[in-house]
């Protein structure tokens, strides 16, 4: 060992390791760590790359189904979409980066997760996003909300994918913790999915793609810990998306693949060439040689520590079958890209990195991945909030004006200003684009298409996250349904707060637990994910945000169904049962909004989320849909029915009125947030409550589409839609 | 009907508008790398968008340098019929091509959106003189530098000449859809010959057939037509 140690625990703890790990460390080696060692054991076992916290949880969710291929621990999962064709995705964070440079950092984002997509094998197709901000009003909040807008679109737009849907919630809690979770979605031959398992000792390791420079050097330690005032000075430890050169990668690597040329191949992303080195190596039961003088560098002297540790974009490892090394090189040239081999596989179970003709790495690798530390962290029995009634929320409001608050409030007024700087048509196959329930994403050159969302309804995951987590999944479900698509499968992304805190733990077991029972009962198994701890600022948590991805697929997209109410239309409610004369209004955006019920305290329990009728009243709605019996659909989520109903209206340019049942609580009935319903609007009446009855599914008559221009309500209650559409419009552009 | 679609790396709707005139002719297009200095005889050369070369310089600055440029000048000198769309329109300006230039949109953000367009009545352009003036298109735009700008004496000539042949379309107060800031609302515009058109919306993402709207159809047939005639 040419190079001399002097680390010490205190150079360990400085990289997040604790005490303990630093000691099994030191025990698997039978020595004290060099730098560059230490760097790869403390990024390998770091949070971000190990899961350490959640692995014990995570290993409970469902991950099995006959649509699926691949699940999790690969770049992406794989789900198979019939006639040979595969879907392939996952969601990812990038939350502390973009708050300290918000354009970079979700750039950044969107970059890393389309090179897992394009990794497996798949031509990235869609990408979606969920984004948490702080407080509208909040000092950072139109900065941040610019910036993370901007870099998406600028990584989006020039690469060329599709943004076609998304999510964006304001809240104290991110005031200073935005969260940025990207997910991307691609198409592959079902028979031609890609790995990262390296096979064949001697096979060439090749680096491709941009090359290292100084930026993001042990970015996954700092995504795996807390933040601070002084977190902007960790403004280097961002890394610089760049686009084009992704662009050039995507279609260089994908041309690689179409010639047969790869045998393994492991996108650089967090913990950049160790992770990708050590994973490959790792998952094919093999060894490693890296000679780090070969790997090309931005910057001159750059150590060996810097150059493994180093999270610039844009790059990728691969091993290829030797005899196609010229082809290789061909195709990487065309492209103008760097096409390096670095080293080679080899049968020894270890990692040897060799820098100036010396060794400057050597560990074995089964430690580092296998017996990576895993924590059955404590948690708690979760403290349930109380039911508040609803006689106690309502306030002395006339429906038309709080329904026009809700409308133009930041919770639930339109995403315009944000997704029209998106390019949410390139390729030319999005039918539909942000602003629906899921959107829509034809597979090119078929009569299928993709059915895409994204959801989290954090508020509720705080008050009881065991039903947060269920309502995450099923409001995902009900939107793939509103488009008439069949829900496939799942991806999720779990931010919280310090794991090492008891209650923040029991937020991620709770809301675990939840996404296990809602997967398991409607088949959307889990096939990728990504876990982002340790979102606190100055020791105060974020509100729980586990984002569900969901990807469905419709059959023939010219029948997809759309939320915009068709004239000469009935409307009906479908799936709340009696208790709907109760109506849900504790822990609603009303009871937000209006009843200004901010605090956790205050907001109470969230509408409880029954999954067998979730099924089943989605299964109407599919039959429903089958038959021809509808002719819009929109789920009930955020604000309660008259904010669906308005946005239906909105979306058609029409009017409707609706009928006040007698004898309720009418500011319940109009904004509860009661789950697994559904309003639609059809043509066929009598043959739809037909269907409901037989399926024994609740329904209720609440009125129907007009001529006028406006939203009639019973007890005389009269906007124009004019009005409502000055107020969703302007929600968002007023106040940034 | 051979048509070339010009493909530089950081293209990406060349495939897009690859399907379209397909769709329309029955017949592939080329497809011409940007690396390649000759372009075989072609009724039709087209740029497509894109981001050629990551256009983190001015837009269009690099890719109007490079080696299938010549061979697409040489091809107008023929008087030979070329489209730029969005990317592809920065590009005939700054390979000077077409006359102006086009700034950062106005609102200083990217924009993506359906907007309607109005053929002018006293174009000039040959490529598009089928299209019915009275009609409104309704196509999407999607760049961050759509805002067209020239100086005063281009912009009257342009007018004056019939060059401006599409505009951001007034509605019935007046009020216009101009989504960049673009001089005159102008959308796009000919050469003084009528060949070559270059124009911000994207026609190939109105094809009908789940897009939004089929007028870039409509468009992109009334240029094969005059093509062919």
């Amino acid at each position: 060992m040419s190079v001399q140690s002097e680390m010490q625990f205190e150079n360990a703890a400085a990289m997040g390791l604790s005490k303990e790990e630093w000691e099994r460390v030191c025990a698997h080696l039978g020595r004290i760590p060099n730098l560059c060692e230490l760097g790869i054991f403390s990024a390998m076992w770091s949070e971000h790359c190990s899961y350490k916290s959640s692995k014990k949880w995570l290993k409970t969710l469902p991950t099995d189904g006959a649509q699926v291929i691949q699940g999790p621990g690969e770049n992406a999962g794989v789900v198979d979409i019939g006639d040979g064709t595969a879907v392939v995705f996952k969601i990812e964070s990038h939350n502390h980066p973009s708050f300290i440079e918000p354009y970079q950092g979700a750039a950044t984002g969107v970059g890393g997760i389309l090179r897992d997509v394009f990794t497996m094998g798949a031509r990235p197709v869609a990408l979606l996003n969920a984004l948490r901000f702080g407080q509208i009003d909040h000092e950072k909040t139109p900065h941040l909300v610019s910036g993370v807008t901007a870099g998406i679109g600028g990584y989006g737009n020039c690469i060329g994918i599709p943004t076609v849907g998304g999510e964006v919630e304001f809240d104290a809690s991110y005031n200073g913790n935005i969260l940025v979770n990207a997910m991307a979605v691609g198409i592959a031959h079902s028979d031609r999915i890609f790995y990262s398992a390296a096979s064949g000792a001697g096979n060439p390791v090749i680096y491709v793609g941009a090359k290292t420079g100084r930026d993001g050097i042990h970015g996954a330690t700092m995504a795996s810990a807390e933040f601070s005032d002084e977190t902007e000075s960790k403004r280097p430890t961002v890394q610089v998306g760049d686009p084009f050169t992704g662009k050039l990668l995507m279609e260089a690597c994908l041309e690689l693949m179409a010639a047969d040329a790869v045998v393994a191949i492991q996108d650089m992303g967090a913990a950049g060439l160790t992770s990708s080195s050590v994973e490959m190596a790792a998952k094919g039961g093999l060894g490693m040689e890296i000679d780090l003088d070969l790997v090309p560098v931005r910057e001159s002297e750059m150590s060996a520590y810097e150059i493994m540790l180093s999270e610039s974009q844009e790059r990728m490892l691969m091993v290829i079958d030797p005899s196609q090394a010229e082809i290789a090189r061909q195709i990487f040239n065309k492209w103008d890209l760097d096409f390096m081999p670095i080293g080679q596989v080899t049968d020894s179970d270890r990692l040897i990195l060799l820098k100036e003709g010396e060794i400057a790495c050597d560990i074995p690798l089964a430690p580092l991945v296998d017996d990576a530390p895993e924590y059955d962290r404590p948690h708690l029995k979760p403290e349930l909030l109380h039911v508040i009634p609803a006689a106690e929320i309502r306030q002395n409001i006339q429906i038309s004006d709080a329904l026009k608050k809700l409308i133009g409030s930041e919770d639930l007024c339109s995403r315009r200003w944000i997704y029209e700087q998106y390019d949410s048509h390139v390729m030319a196959d999005t039918i539909i684009g942000p602003g629906g329930d899921a959107a829509l994403v034809r597979v090119h050159g078929t009569n299928k298409a993709l059915a895409l969302t994204v959801d989290c309804t954090p508020r509720y995951v705080e008050a009881d996250p065991y039903t947060g987590g269920k309502q995450a999944v099923a409001e995902a479900y009900r939107n793939i349904i509103c488009v008439g698509a069949t829900p496939l499968a799942v991806t999720n992304n779990l931010n919280f707060g310090n794991p090492e805190k008891p209650e923040i733990m029991t937020q991620l077991v709770q809301s675990v637990t939840g996404m296990k029972d809602a997967c398991t009962q409607l088949s959307t198994p889990v096939v990728s994910g990504n876990v982002s701890l340790y979102n606190e600022t100055d020791g105060k948590a974020i509100k729980p945000c586990p984002v569900i991805g969901m990807v469905g697929v419709i059959e023939d997209w010219q029948t997809a169904l759309g939320i915009a109410i068709p004239p000469e239309t009935e409307l009906f409610i479908v799936g709340q049962d009696e208790n709907i004369n109760t109506g849900w209004l504790s822990n609603t955006v009303y009871a937000k909004i209006i009843a200004g019920r901010i605090d956790a305290e205050n907001q109470g329990a969230p509408p409880p989320v029954d999954l067998m009728s979730e099924l089943q009243t989605g299964q109407l709605i599919l039959d429903c849909y089958k038959n021809q019996l509808i002719n819009a659909v929109h789920d009930i989520s955020d604000g309660g029915m008259l904010v669906a109903l308005c946005e239906m209206m909105l979306a058609g340019n029409i009017g409707a009125e609706i009928t006040l049942p007698d004898n309720i609580d009418t500011h319940a009935w109009c904004f509860g947030e009661n789950q697994s319903s559904y309003i639609i609007a059809t043509s066929k009446a009598d043959e739809f409550t037909k269907n409901a009855a037989q399926a024994n599914i609740p329904y209720l008559r609440i009125g129907r589409s007009i001529s006028q221009q406006e939203l009639k309500i019973s007890n005389g209650d009269i906007i124009s839609l004019k009005e409502l559409k000055q107020c969703y419009d302007t929600g968002l552009s007023n106040r940034l | 009907m051979r048509v070339a679609i010009i493909v530089f790396p950081g293209s990406n709707c060349d495939r897009d508008m690859m399907v379209a005139v397909e769709a329309l002719t029955g017949r592939r297009p080329a497809l011409i790398w940007h690396k390649q200095s000759y372009l075989d005889p072609v009724d039709l050369a087209i740029i497509p968008g894109g981001f050629s070369f990551g256009d983190y310089l001015r837009c269009g600055a690099l890719a109007a340098h490079a080696p299938v440029m010549n061979a697409l000048h040489d091809h107008a000198a023929r008087g030979g019929a070329i489209l730029g769309v969005c990317n592809g329109f920065q590009i005939l300006l700054e390979s000077g091509l077409l006359p102006g230039f086009l700034a950062q949109n106005k609102t200083l953000k990217f924009v993506c959106k359906q907007t309607n367009l109005s053929v002018e009545g006293n174009a000039i352009c040959e490529l598009t003189k089928s299209l019915d003036i009275n009609e409104r298109l309704h196509i999407p735009v999607a760049h961050n530098e759509g805002n067209y700008f020239a100086d005063a004496e281009t912009l009257d000539s342009l007018e004056s000449n019939g060059q401006v042949v599409l505009r951001y379309a007034k509605d019935e107060t007046g009020v216009s859809d101009n989504p960049n800031g673009s001089a005159n609302d102008i959308a796009g515009i000919c050469a003084a010959n009528g060949r070559i058109l270059g124009m911000m919306p994207h026609p190939e993402r109105a094809m009908g057939a789940g897009h939004k709207s089929a007028d870039g159809k409509k468009l992109l047939q009334s240029i094969f037509e005059a093509i062919i005639t």
